[in-house]
């Protein structure tokens, strides 16, 4: 009878134990949102602000341009070889010098992987990639890059 | 002449409580967003208008130009009518809850309630639960399976916690020994506050409130997870932008109650002049909505079987122990 008793009061006890355990869980919730809910935004407001992208971010492709402001691509098909997609369209002509040229240059940025590979394979570093990520269209037609937007592409400072 | 002036004042303090707790809701449905936004140390909406405060505005438009889908299977009248008795009942229960003391207007003394009932408690606890037959037949009539599935639960979890939730007020019944709302809010006069007298019955009261008007941690019936929206799975266009202001315009309800029953209603501090004791009653209420936004963004769902358990097995017998020891704390003291 006795012993009876005392364990009901145990498990009373044990219960209103664990009633006030639970309860400081919860509290202790709502004190972590609390000071959440003053803290600062981790939001960076996009189109206003830019987060800065890493030095060796690999962004769009460009073309670094000669004195004349023309490619100084050769030609010699080497990132045509290692792309991995295989993105890249080279025609080659012989000018009258003997160098070789490009004559259609596209880059079909639908399918490039910004691997890199190519600014790697590069042996004159005519093709690059830059550090902007910004690059949309509503056509797949436009986001294949030629000769003349590669040019455009390079970053304004260099 | 009197039935005149009666029926003017009426009709003015009507239009002017809804049109208040329609902008109350369209500008809750934003503060909810910014402060869920803030506790997930984000910004919420501010794009639309400074700080984002044209976004109910965008919201409702965008909802009133949307397509109206009945499903080909619905019950086509309970499918309309449903989110309609959601909103009304939200709504009725401004009619007896008195948000200020009164306004000398015209050299006519004004209470700022609509309706002064005698029966103002249950005449509340008739209203809301009439509210989830909305949610009920909004579920059923949709022919969906996860509609159905919510309607059940919305259900079973109202009967659950309704009665625990008029057990929960009957100690300040008990207190007060009037079910008159402005009565129960003039013997809190002067910090007098049934909080401080059944401090208990507050929390089972906003437990069960929270559980009434299907809120985190309890809202099995729209359990997005799962159920993927449950109740209002089939409603669009204006449809479900009315159980939406349903929601937020219970949420209002129950936390101006839980501020007239507990927190003194429109009692406050600094000797406010009778006309601005609403002040006190939209601080009390603002500060419980804001404590429901909160904790929204703060405790997980419940698991089905576990709001049952807790409902029965937890609340129901802990309210039953508060109104006994109510009963005998006034027995022993007179």
């Amino acid at each position: 009878m006795v012993i009876s008793l005392l364990t009901g009061i145990w498990w009373f006890i044990k219960g209103i134990g664990l009633l006030l355990a639970s309860v400081f869980a919860l509290l202790k919730g709502l004190r972590l949102t609390f000071t959440k809910f003053f803290s600062r935004p981790v939001t960076i407001q996009y189109p206003e602000k830019k987060r800065a992208v890493a030095p060796r971010w690999r962004g769009i492709h460009y073309f670094k341009s000669d004195e004349k402001g023309d490619t100084c691509c050769v030609a010699c098909g080497l990132c045509v070889v290692i792309c991995p997609s295989q993105c890249i369209r080279l025609v080659a002509v012989e000018l009258d010098g003997g160098e070789r040229y490009p004559e259609i240059y596209e880059i079909n940025t639908v399918r490039c992987i910004y691997c890199g590979m190519c600014a790697e394979a590069c042996p004159v570093n005519a093709i690059k990639l830059g550090r902007n990520y910004e690059f949309v269209d509503y056509q797949r037609a436009n986001l294949v890059l030629d000769k003349g937007r590669l040019l455009a592409n390079a970053p304004k400072e260099v | 002449m009197e039935l005149i002036y009666f029926l003017i004042e009426t009709i003015a303090k009507v239009v002017a409580v809804f049109a208040c707790l329609m902008a109350a809701v369209a500008y809750l449905t934003l503060a909810e967003r910014k402060i869920l936004g803030h506790i997930q140390v984000r910004c919420g909406p501010n794009r639309v208008g400074p700080f984002g405060l044209f976004q109910p505005i965008a919201d409702g438009i965008k909802a009133f130009f949307k397509e109206d889908l009945v499903p080909a299977r619905a019950d086509k009248p309970l499918f309309v009518i449903a989110p309609m008795i959601s909103i009304t009942a939200a709504i009725s229960l401004f009619a007896v809850i008195p948000f200020g003391e009164y306004i000398e207007l015209f050299g006519r003394r004004v209470s700022l309630v609509i309706a002064d009932l005698d029966i103002g408690l249950l005449y509340v606890f008739a209203i809301a639960s009439l509210g989830e037959y909305g949610v009920v037949l909004g579920g059923w009539s949709g022919y969906n399976k996860y509609g159905l599935m919510g309607a059940l639960r919305a259900a079973a979890q109202m009967i659950s916690y309704e009665l625990a939730l008029a057990l929960s007020v009957m100690g300040v019944l008990m207190i007060a020994g009037t079910l008159n709302l402005v009565g129960i809010v003039q013997q809190q006069a002067g910090w007098h506050w049934n909080l401080f007298y059944q401090p208990f019955a507050f929390i089972f009261y906003l437990v069960c409130a929270l559980a009434e008007i299907n809120r985190t941690p309890f809202d099995m019936p729209e359990a997005e997870a799962e159920l993927a929206c449950g109740f209002n799975i089939e409603y669009s266009s204006m449809k479900f932008a009315l159980f939406f202001m349903a929601e937020y315009a219970h949420l209002v309800a129950v936390c101006a109650i839980a501020t007239t029953l507990f927190l003194g209603g429109w009692d406050g501090p600094f000797n406010l002049p009778p006309a601005l004791s609403w002040i006190w009653f939209v601080a009390k209420t603002g500060i419980l909505v804001f404590f429901f936004i909160w904790e929204r963004g703060t405790f997980p769902r419940l698991r089905y079987d576990q709001i049952m358990r807790f409902g029965w097995k937890f609340l129901l017998p802990l309210t039953l122990a508060n109104i006994f020891g109510t009963g005998l704390y006034m027995i022993l003291t007179g």
